[in-house]
């Protein structure tokens, strides 16, 4: 009798690990259907990307090979709503790209870091023993410092989505950021700020155990108050104090603050919206592009959103030709209304796509020398893609584009 | 020759076991070293070597609270920590003036270390007075503490020496702490540790291992060492021979928390960047995991556990999605499997020599 439990024990672990094995390797072969709908639209997509690249280097013949990407972000755990936005949105461009039958084919690689350092330069080590030639990522800031190091070390070319700290490139030539730095966020809030709510008396509520959001918030405040205004009130909150903020919100409303500044993701923003209605404060709260996400959260009633402007690079909701053929596919493909991070890891792709092809590198090059190649053009390119039109890097790694500011009406985006 | 064999038939069996767990990690060393050296290894593994290293000490300091005392800690990443920004912090300020990067960490590891037993210190002596779990109850709270001060915390270095400031309402920033322009910044509160030289290496992680397995074994089985098997095992008993139960009580957790800050050290000059966050209690879980699946009180246990546990997750990758669920069950397949008395009889019958080797192996 025992002796049966048992054998039905290993028995039964066995059938879970095949079962599992084969669930696997389901996700990649989602990926297939999307090149049947492509090519019509992949042709149209390749020129934003395309014209720029021949414009700014008639001389290279183009790329032309195999290469193999890899991509490293949070796919599991608590960021998981990022990684696999990016990672997704990468995965929609690689498909398009190689829709479209040219010389290039891209394979690409998502791994998982559970957005941990540590676990980042494991995901970092593993797909470089898989060949990889070029990265996309990490998507969140804290494993892009240390795995920026380490490929700056390997001379490796890295494109990160989303990681936003100005600590990811600093010192490193081989690293390109698409999303605007913290910094930038800060300052481009505050200037907005200044400039279109002239008479806003401005509180802060951030996370200060938050890379990101303290990096924003550091900026906003130098740049805020040397314009001569003033913050009228600063709450603080950490990971594990994110679910009550009665205690900010009554300070800020006792200050007689009327905008609240929210460098913040949107899960502790969504709690901030629910709290505030329930004690009738209704100040205009302004976030950044942590705030992307908040309409699609599961159980948010999006009627608490009503009015909140936030600075995002990507309006799903957009009406270009560029942004509805990107997020038809996404929601064909994934379900789900594609956020800033889908947007993002595209985007990185498109820009990797450009470079290849104005290096003219082919798929039988080193990670190094498609490294070097990479790093000469990248300050001389231009990506017309759904985070911006005309974006361009300097060769610290910063990207240039316009900031967008969106207010939510009516439960979607509306560019102001 | 045969005297060299027949005096190790003559020794007790747990030095040969102690003996056969230098051996093994020695083996182990060279074995990867040669392969590494050799170009045979992949970067996956190479790259895990040191965090590795580090987890094994941690994991072995671990057993010698939870397994030879028999106290529940539930902070071991709280001294992890201490050490990790202590270590971190010596070794960038020392970067001009000790040029040579093994002595730098050889540094860094001893000042975690100290500062480490001194944070055990601080929460050992208050609460290894009481009797019952209030232990795992106070390093809980010293672990979150931790994480929560060093949120708070901005350290710079330039040429004036070391400056620090306490952010404790949120309002400063780095550039706020009056270092010169030319000064870098070592700890930026939330930040953490951003832009720090890695010169943590394998060598020293194996040489940081060795001198955990002797200081702990040799600990364990000197006078002091059965003093405190004696307390965990009957403390009424060993108070009434006369053991001084808050002295070896002290003994054990002091020893333990500074070899965590070593381990710590090692662990925080291996990344460029390193968060407080890092070391939350989920880390301390781990932990504690590698010593319960190693076995209580089983040293060589916890080094295997650790190695294999650590490598494990990244071995799973080919899982996608799905790798940390198949950690999990492989997780309880192993307790399962080594705690079933058949399992245990089979390994009894194939190494008849282990039997007497349970007890405390």
């Amino acid at each position: 009798m025992k002796k049966k439990s048992l054998a039905a024990m290993l028995m039964a672990g066995a059938m879970c690990l095949s079962l599992l094995a084969s669930c696997a390797s389901d996700p990649g072969s989602t990926g297939s259907p999307a090149p049947s709908q492509a090519p019509s639209q992949g042709t149209q997509e390749s020129q934003p990307a395309g014209e720029p690249s021949q414009g700014s280097e008639p001389s290279a013949t183009g790329a032309s090979g195999t290469f193999k990407l890899g991509g490293i972000g949070p796919l599991t755990g608590e960021n998981a709503i990022y990684g696999k936005a990016a990672m997704n949105g990468a995965q929609i461009a690689v498909d398009e790209i190689n829709a479209m039958g040219g010389d290039v084919k891209l394979e690409f690689d998502p791994q998982d870091d559970v957005g941990d350092p540590e676990t980042a330069l494991n995901a970092y080590n593993n797909l470089l023993d898989d060949g990889m030639q070029v990265l996309v990522g990490t998507v969140t800031t804290g494993p892009a410092i240390t795995v920026s190091a380490q490929a700056r070390q390997d001379r490796v070319f890295a494109m990160t989505p989303s990681a936003s700290s100005t600590d990811v490139t600093a010192g490193k030539d081989n690293m390109f950021q698409v999303c605007f730095t913290d910094p930038n966020q800060g300052i481009t809030s505050a200037d907005y700020i200044a400039e279109n709510l002239p008479d806003a008396k401005v509180a802060i509520i951030y996370r200060n155990d938050d890379a990101y959001s303290q990096g924003i918030r550091d900026t906003f405040v130098a740049e805020y108050t040397g314009k001569g205004k003033e913050v009228v009130n600063e709450g603080t909150f950490t990971k594990d104090t994110q679910t009550d903020f009665s205690v900010q919100l009554t300070a800020a409303k006792n200050a007689g603050a009327d905008l609240i500044f929210l460098p913040i993701y949107y899960q502790p923003a969504s709690v901030i919206l629910a709290q505030a209605k329930a004690m009738n404060y209704a100040p205009t709260f302004f976030g950044v592009d942590g705030m992307d996400g908040i309409l699609t959260m599961e159980g948010f009633d999006t009627s608490l959103a009503e009015g909140v402007m936030l600075m995002t690079p990507f309006n799903a909701w957009g009406t270009d030709e560029l942004t509805k053929s990107f997020v038809t596919k996404y929601e064909d493909t994934y379900g789900e209304t594609p956020n800033q991070f889908a947007a993002d890891g595209y985007d990185a792709v498109y820009a990797i796509y450009t470079a290849l092809n104005a290096a003219g590198c082919t798929g039988d090059m080193s990670a190094a020398e498609i490294c070097e190649a990479l790093v000469a053009v990248m300050p001389t390119i231009g990506v017309d893609g759904l985070t911006g039109t005309g974006m361009t890097w300097s060769s610290n790694g910063e990207v240039a584009k316009a900031p967008v500011v969106v207010t939510i009406q009516g439960g979607i985006y509306v560019t102001q | 020759m045969k005297k060299l064999i027949g005096r190790i038939k003559g020794l007790k069996k747990t030095t040969k076991v102690d003996f056969a767990t230098y051996l093994g990690v020695i083996l182990a060393f060279v074995l990867f070293t040669v392969l590494r050296d050799r170009g045979l290894l992949n970067r996956s593994i190479t790259g895990m070597l040191v965090p590795i290293c580090a987890y094994i000490v941690m994991a072995v300091s671990l057993n010698l609270t939870v397994g030879i005392l028999g106290e529940l800690s539930l902070g071991h990443a709280g001294f992890m920590s201490v050490g990790a920004f202590s270590g971190v912090i010596a070794a960038q300020s020392l970067q001009a003036a000790v040029p040579s990067a093994p002595a730098r960490l050889a540094i860094a590891i001893l000042v975690g270390a100290v500062f480490a037993a001194v944070a055990g210190t601080i929460v050992g002596v208050p609460v290894l007075r009481l009797r019952g779990d209030y232990l795992a109850i106070v390093t809980l709270a010293f672990g979150e503490i931790i994480k929560e001060l060093i949120t708070c915390l901005l350290v710079a270095w330039d040429s004036r020496g070391l400056h620090m400031a306490f952010n404790l309402n949120g309002s400063l920033t780095i550039n706020d702490i009056g270092m010169e322009p030319g000064g870098m910044a070592i700890i930026k509160g939330a930040q953490g540790a951003t832009g720090t030289e890695t010169i943590a290496s394998f060598t020293a992680g194996f040489i940081l291992i060795m001198i955990t397995l002797v200081i702990v074994l040799n600990l364990v089985r000197s006078r002091a060492g059965r003093a405190i098997m004696a307390l965990r095992d009957n403390r009424i008993a060993a108070e009434s021979v006369g053991i001084n139960v808050t002295k070896y009580k002290m003994m054990a957790f002091v020893t333990s928390a500074a070899l965590a800050g070593a381990a710590g050290a090692l662990y925080g000059l291996n990344y460029s960047n390193l968060t407080a966050s890092k070391f939350s209690f989920d880390t301390s879980i781990l932990v504690l995991v590698y010593v319960v699946l190693g076995g209580l009180g089983n040293m060589w246990g916890s080094i295997i556990a650790a190695a294999v546990l650590y490598f494990l997750p990244e071995a799973l990758r080919e899982f996608k999605d799905y790798r940390m669920l198949v950690y999990a069950v492989v997780l309880i397949l192993v307790m399962l499997a080594t705690n079933d008395s058949r399992i245990k009889a089979l390994a009894g019958r194939i190494l008849p020599k282990r039997k007497g080797a349970k007890d405390n192996g």
